[in-house]
């Protein structure tokens, strides 16, 4: 037997001083580390807010958001960020036009009608496509789909918006289907039973009980999708080619306002020049333009929340 | 008197009814495409890059010449990347799902906190590219090294890997800390004996899976300016370095139609690596998640 008694060890475990030391430090460093994340959102802010303040002391923000022409690299430039925007758009309305039927599509396959083996299957496949390299997507596009495109319809060019904008869907397709479906498998099954139950059939339950529940959880998905369109850079960079221009037409080549940086980033613009200073500001808009998406993406999924 | 006339509710039912099925065909349609489309990618890239997969394609530097060009520098770039990445991602997630999951108190910081982080998974890689540009490569000094590449990208997949984190930990059971709890075990021995070995798959699992969308990212590697042709590899975390996306980002530029074929035996390669990854995570989390 030993000749402690036991409150006599508790005591002397409570009274160490290593161990008082750690659990006093711990939250503190975790702490610390866990402001590196603001630290990070701050630290966007501010890099991008002080470099396009900069640009705009040497090129007037009217010009910035009124001019329709983007020319960077001419002798006599031309920094209107519409003819950019327009790029991106254009990318962006044919990537969400084929992305948002095949998804919710997929989704309402997935939580309504496949049987839990097929779900089990087709689930981690849509992973796999969501983890693909953009750049491998990119080469995909320009290799496969543009030549695929050009012998159906030959006016089209070698750098278009079309083929970039639907490999850009296919690459959304896998987030619209999957947070679609979470949304709609979160509808509880009572309420399906009673629209069965009334006499309707599984696609009239579909559209008219389970969609309206999930709404909200349905726009948050879309929303989300439109951001990742927005904000992604490699496939356009490669297979949209790097004209920008302010028009409607999506045959010809196009730059997006993602494309720009990478065009900038892989030159060599001088430090300190109109054309580095640019690549700020056009970051800034692109950043102001996917948080405003991602604020409303969770604006919808607040509300979705609230329902249950 | 017949209460119901079949042949009448036939004649109504029939239409729903074969709406329902023809547009149940059609939702599996819209499923199979994603599939579809998959298949023809993996398919085009074997097909185009199969062949070029030689022994000299892994010990080859990069070159100008389609005959003479291979993936080393890349390669074993990606390899410096990923190694440098992985603990400072590691460090800095899962500190900071600990403290939001076990520490924080439940207050307006903390909220802030969380919606900072889901805001930060939406902010675009280019936009993180911009950031190491500023913050690592020019105020730092540390140029255009591993060192910056990698602080970039841990910045890049750390809400990927604290959410993941999160839900790992947030899945282990309040029975199971207060029976530690009551032991006389601290919190902290709690949390390093009890919470973190329970819910050790989960975090790894995501962390693999940040780890491997890091793999694939090339957008905040151009912005920084990470070089595509080099001829060494890095032997410390502050030389430059190459890797295998940036190193297919410049190949599928290049005019010679042979650069097609070489970029698809390197996607291949990088598949490879980021499916092998992808499978490993499959595995521990079938096999080592536990349910209480």
């Amino acid at each position: 037997m030993s000749d402690y008694n036991i409150r006599e060890m508790i005591d002397n475990k409570k009274g160490r001083r290593s161990t008082v030391f750690i659990e006093k430090m711990v939250p503190i460093i975790l702490l610390v580390i866990t402001s590196v994340s603001v630290l990070t959102t701050i630290g966007i802010l501010v890099t991008l807010l002080s470099e396009t303040v900069m640009f705009f002391t040497r090129v007037s923000p009217i010009e910035f958001l009124t001019s329709t022409e983007w020319s960077a690299f001419s002798s006599d430039p031309q920094w209107g960020i519409f003819a950019l925007i327009m790029g991106t758009l254009k990318i962006t309305v044919i990537a969400v036009a084929f992305a948002v039927p095949i998804g919710l599509g997929a989704a309402i396959y997935l939580s309504e009608y496949a049987s839990d083996r097929v779900r089990r299957v087709i689930k981690p496949i849509l992973e796999i496509l969501a983890g693909i390299p953009t750049v491998v997507y990119g080469f995909f596009a320009l290799t496969f789909v543009t030549p695929l495109i050009r012998s159906i319809w030959p006016e089209v060019n070698l750098f278009n918006a079309i083929s970039p904008g639907l490999v850009v869907g296919v690459m959304i397709i896998p987030m619209i289907a999957s947070l679609s479906e979470d949304a709609m498998s979160s509808v509880p099954n009572s309420m399906r039973e009673g629209a069965l139950g009334l006499g309707s059939t599984r696609l009239e339950t579909v559209f008219k009980v389970v969609l309206p529940a999930a709404v909200s959880g349905i726009m948050a998905s879309i929303v989300l999708a439109v951001s990742r369109a927005i904000g992604e850079t490699m496939i356009v960079s490669i297979a949209a080619g790097s004209t920008p221009n302010a028009s409607l037409n999506i045959m010809e080549s196009l730059q997006t306002m993602t494309g720009f940086i990478v065009q900038v980033a892989s030159g060599d613009a001088t430090y300190g020049s109109d054309v580095y200073f640019s690549l700020y500001a056009v970051g800034m808009t692109l950043f102001v333009f996917t948080l405003l998406m991602n604020v409303i993406a969770q604006w919808f999924s607040r509300k979705f929340r609230e329902e249950y | 008197m017949e209460l119901i006339n079949k042949n009448e509710i036939g004649k109504k039912l029939s239409g729903r009814l074969l709406l329902n099925k023809t547009m149940k065909y059609i939702f599996l349609l819209c499923t199979l495409v994603g599939l579809v489309v998959l298949a023809t990618l993996l398919i085009d890239t074997i097909i185009d890059g199969w062949s070029y997969l030689s022994a000299e394609f892994f010990t080859n530097f990069s070159s100008s010449r389609p005959d003479n060009a291979g993936i080393r520098g890349a390669l074993i770039g990606t390899l410096w990347l990923m190694a440098t990445t992985a603990p400072i991602a590691i460090i800095l997630s899962v500190g900071t799902a600990l403290y939001l999951e076990e520490y924080a108190p439940k207050n307006k910081i903390t909220d802030f906190i969380k919606i900072n982080i889901s805001n930060l998974a939406g902010v675009p890689s280019v936009v993180f590219g911009l950031l190491g540009l500023t913050l690592f490569v020019r105020m730092a000094g540390l140029g255009n090294s591993v060192l910056a590449a990698a602080l970039t990208m841990s910045l890049m997949i750390l809400p990927v890997i604290v959410v993941a984190s999160q839900e790992a930990i947030r899945s282990v059971p309040s029975s199971i800390r207060e029976a530690s709890i009551g032991m006389g075990a601290t919190k902290w021995q709690t949390i390093t004996r009890v919470i973190l070995p329970a819910s050790l798959p989960g975090i790894i699992t995501g962390i693999i899976l940040a780890l491997s969308r890091a793999i694939g990212e090339t957008a905040p590697l151009v912005v920084i300016g990470i070089p595509t042709i080099l001829l060494f590899t890095p032997t410390s975390v502050f030389d430059t370095f190459s890797a295998l996306p940036m190193q297919i980002f410049s190949w599928v530029k290049m005019p010679n139609p042979e650069f097609q074929s070489i970029t698809a035996a390197a996607i291949l390669v990088l598949l490879f690596i980021l499916f092998l990854m992808n499978s490993v995570a499959i595995y521990i989390r079938n096999k080592y998640s536990k349910r209480f």
